[in-house]
């Protein structure tokens, strides 16, 4: 019935249903294809509590490694955003004990010298690229370490916009950087001492404390329920 | 049929809907829509509560079920704290994050509580920005009289005039913090115009608003060293004789222990309701999403408001399979994304509120205009590729790199290819009835962000939340910080448990289910 429909997507999975066989954490399982690494720990019968947050591919919560069937390439993905297929192994990554620097980002003196005493592992970075191929969101983690290295604070803010903090690039880092937690230095840096003040801001919250808006708020607050809407409908 | 046959309408028609202008609806078709296919009228998913401080209220029966539940402690529960500190804060999203920082700033001592990892939340996930009024142009005032009207004139007005007002300093805070909002030529602040707004108000980090603020936050709270109770959910807040909030109990998730907190205030940023799956809906939420907040005030004697009323995202994913649920950020809206039904019809304007263009959806699909995946599920056409149509090449790339992305990894190209979406179960539009200092009825019970109620009337504006959870987070914290010096720390018992068991039994007993609920059953018994 639904293939004569002409408005219906074909959909392989709902076309030819079929099982797969995939490994979680060293265990055998058999799972509907297609369906996503988080719901696949559901289905088998396990437990989350660790290794799903936002299910959504934004909070990094449900780093995985997997490997698929006879490739020995050992890949990362995020849980929540990845499609099982047969012969799939894969396994949550625990946290990784990675060393965060604390600092406090208002009272930095020089930001730029202040990486090295922060991560002084940073400028180690030994070019094996493994840190870049662990990236789910696609990130050139190597060439951003390099970057926060040399100074270039605008540059690595700009290509950490997409990090989720998952950590991926950690345990694979030879040198023990943790470039995740550097590049977040430095984009709060970039952000709290390199960016341009935004003066139309200030302006605005001088305005709100010296009561510019005093009058129109007096004006509105007074109306009732009818009036107020009337204004309200005027405003397009 | 073929996905790409099926969207074969969209790129034919594409030239000729450009021409074209979709004019909102006048405000009587506005309200005949929304009555007619919001699922918030939908009368069978609803019924009142048989007690309680909203005793006779009608709210969903998912929820209705929860606030009716029992506690899993016992009257006879061991109460010698395990932890004291001043404030305490539950919830490890934006609006927890700010009341820690800014209690913690004020000097207090603060443990942040949280049931999944410190960050894990809806925050992490906004992607269409913030409301500030930044722009020469716009004004608080201006940002009052939209939100109002997105409310349908529900909002409170004082916790709305407060949000507007308190809202540049916000944005201030952020950038002080390293927030990296997109920027203008001239180093001011680059505004977005969003569903609902009269004015350009939206400051963004490219599609990434929630997790910039997030990332900071977070690395804020480790760096302040305040202390955390990670993966600890509340089952249970505490009161002394005069009913006075005075601390909680939570369920360690890894040893299954319950861990007692004593503190002078309890700040709750629990967030959302999406993973109830209300009226049988997919949700855009984080995976803790389950009204947690709202059970333990209702217990403790809160009183809550517009509980009858939430927010389903206009822009669901219905395919593939794997993103049901997922957003498809309402930024591709603003920059004038069409929605285009099966006959490559427009069929409503795109930038009217959330509400609105939701029922239209909805009426397109059940009038037969919507097009069907096998998996039984329905949808309209949101015509991304449009964007690089209208405004070159690489727009789409460009300015939305996390919906790119998300889609890629399942082999769609959102800046060739339209995408299939949905209404999707998105946003608590009420709460916990809250003033404008964030406490509630109870004293020394905060709540702040999204499980609070009353800001945002009966429909979020969007851009919206990200600032509520900066400005009552804040709030919260501050007033919870200024009464440490002048207060004891008040008695911890479970009277109100006690109190709300009798009321209980009054009204033919409590539903039978324990609440709250912590984490959604996804996991397969058989």
């Amino acid at each position: 019935m639904a293939q004569e429909d002409t408005n219906v997507i074909d959909q392989l999975e709902v076309l030819k249903p079929r099982m797969v066989s995939v490994e979680i954490s060293g265990k055998k399982y058999e799972v509907p294809e297609g369906i996503t690494v988080i719901k696949a720990l559901w289905y088998t019968g396990q437990e989350v509590v660790r290794g799903a947050g936002c299910l959504g591919g934004f909070c990094g919560a449900c780093a995985t490694y997997y490997r698929t069937k006879d490739d020995p390439k050992v890949r990362t993905c995020l849980a929540c955003q990845t499609a099982v297929q047969d012969g799939m192994s894969f396994t949550i990554m625990p946290p990784f004990p990675a060393r965060k620097a604390l600092y406090d980002i208002q009272t930095l003196k020089d930001p730029k010298q202040d990486l090295f005493n922060l991560y002084p592992e940073a400028p180690l970075c030994r070019n094996c690229n493994a840190c870049t191929e662990a990236c789910p969101q696609k990130i050139d983690v190597r060439e951003g370490v390099w970057k926060a290295v040399f100074g270039d604070f605008k540059s690595v803010s700009e290509m950490f916009m997409d990090c989720v903090m998952c950590g991926m690039c950690v345990p694979v880092c030879i040198a023990d950087i943790a470039p995740n937690l550097v590049a977040l230095y430095v984009s709060r840096a970039q952000g709290a001492h390199f960016t341009e003040k935004p003066l139309g801001l200030y302006t605005r919250i001088k305005e709100i404390q010296d009561g510019r808006f005093d009058d129109e708020w007096k004006k509105i607050l007074k109306m009732n329920e009818k009036e107020l809407a009337d204004h309200c409908a005027a405003v397009k | 049929m073929d996905i790409h046959a099926l969207q074969q309408i969209v790129h034919k028609t594409r030239d000729a809907r450009r021409k074209e202008t979709f004019p909102k609806f006048s405000p009587a078709d506005r309200d005949q829509l929304i009555h007619k296919y919001h699922p918030d009228y939908r009368e069978s998913a609803y019924r009142p509560i048989r007690f309680g401080p909203n005793a006779d209220e009608k709210t969903v029966v998912e929820l209705a079920t929860l606030l009716e539940g029992d506690s899993p402690i016992t009257d006879d529960v061991d109460l010698t704290p395990h932890y004291t500190t001043d404030v305490l804060v539950v919830g490890g999203g934006g609006a927890g994050c700010a009341a820690a920082l800014r209690a913690h700033g004020a000097g207090a001592k603060v443990i942040l509580a949280t049931k999944l990892r410190l960050g894990d939340s809806n925050s992490v996930m906004a992607q269409g920005g913030m409301q500030i009024s930044v722009a020469p142009e716009d004004s608080p005032v201006t940002h009052f009289i939209d939100t109002l009207k997105g409310g349908h004139m529900q909002n409170d007005h004082d916790l709305l005039k407060v949000m507007v007002e308190e809202g540049p300093s916000i944005a201030k805070w952020l950038i002080e913090l390293g927030v990296l909002f997109d920027r203008q030529a001239d180093g001011n602040l680059h505004v977005k115009k969003g569903g609902g707004s009269s004015k350009p108000r939206l400051l963004t980090c490219s599609d990434y608003t929630g997790l910039e603020i997030m990332r900071v936050l977070k690395d804020e709270v480790l760096n302040q060293k305040i202390q955390l109770l990670e993966f600890c959910a509340a089952v249970e807040l505490l009161s002394d004789d005069n009913g006075h909030c005075t601390g909680a109990i939570f369920k360690d998730l890894d040893n299954h222990r319950f861990v007692v907190v004593a503190a002078k205030s309890v700040i709750l940023a629990t967030g959302g309701i999406g993973r109830l799956h209300i009226q049988g809906f997919p949700t855009s939420n984080h995976y803790g999403a389950t009204g947690d907040g709202l059970c333990l005030s209702y217990r403790m004697g809160a009183k809550l408001t517009h509980i009858d009323t939430f927010q389903y995202h206009p822009s669901g994913a219905v395919y593939p399979e794997q993103l049901i649920g997922a957003l498809v950020t309402e930024g591709i809206r603003s920059e004038g994304g069409h929605l285009v039904n099966a006959k490559g019809e427009r069929f409503v304007n795109e930038l009217d509120t959330r509400d609105v263009v939701s029922s239209s959806i909805i009426r397109e699909c059940e009038e037969g205009r919507g097009i069907r995946t096998m998996s039984g599920r329905v949808g309209v056409w949101l015509d991304i590729p449009l964007l690089d149509a209208e405004h070159g090449p690489g727009t789409v790339e460009k300015h939305f790199p996390a919906m790119k992305l998300q889609f890629e990894r399942f082999g769609i190209d959102i800046s060739k290819d339209p995408v299939l979406i949905y209404p999707t179960l998105h946003y608590q539009n009420g709460g916990v009835k809250i003033d404008t200092n964030s406490e509630t009825n109870v004293m020394n019970l905060f709540v702040a962000g999204e499980a609070s109620g009353g800001l945002h009337g009966r429909n979020r504006l969007m851009g919206n939340s990200l600032l509520d959870l900066m400005v009552y987070g804040k709030r919260s914290g501050l007033t919870a910080a200024s009464r440490v010096g002048s207060m004891d720390q008040g008695k911890l018992t479970v009277q109100h448990l006690q109190r709300f068991r009798a009321e209980a039994k009054k009204h033919g007993n409590l539903s039978g289910v324990t609440s709250p609920m912590i984490l959604p059953a996804y996991t397969r018994k058989e």
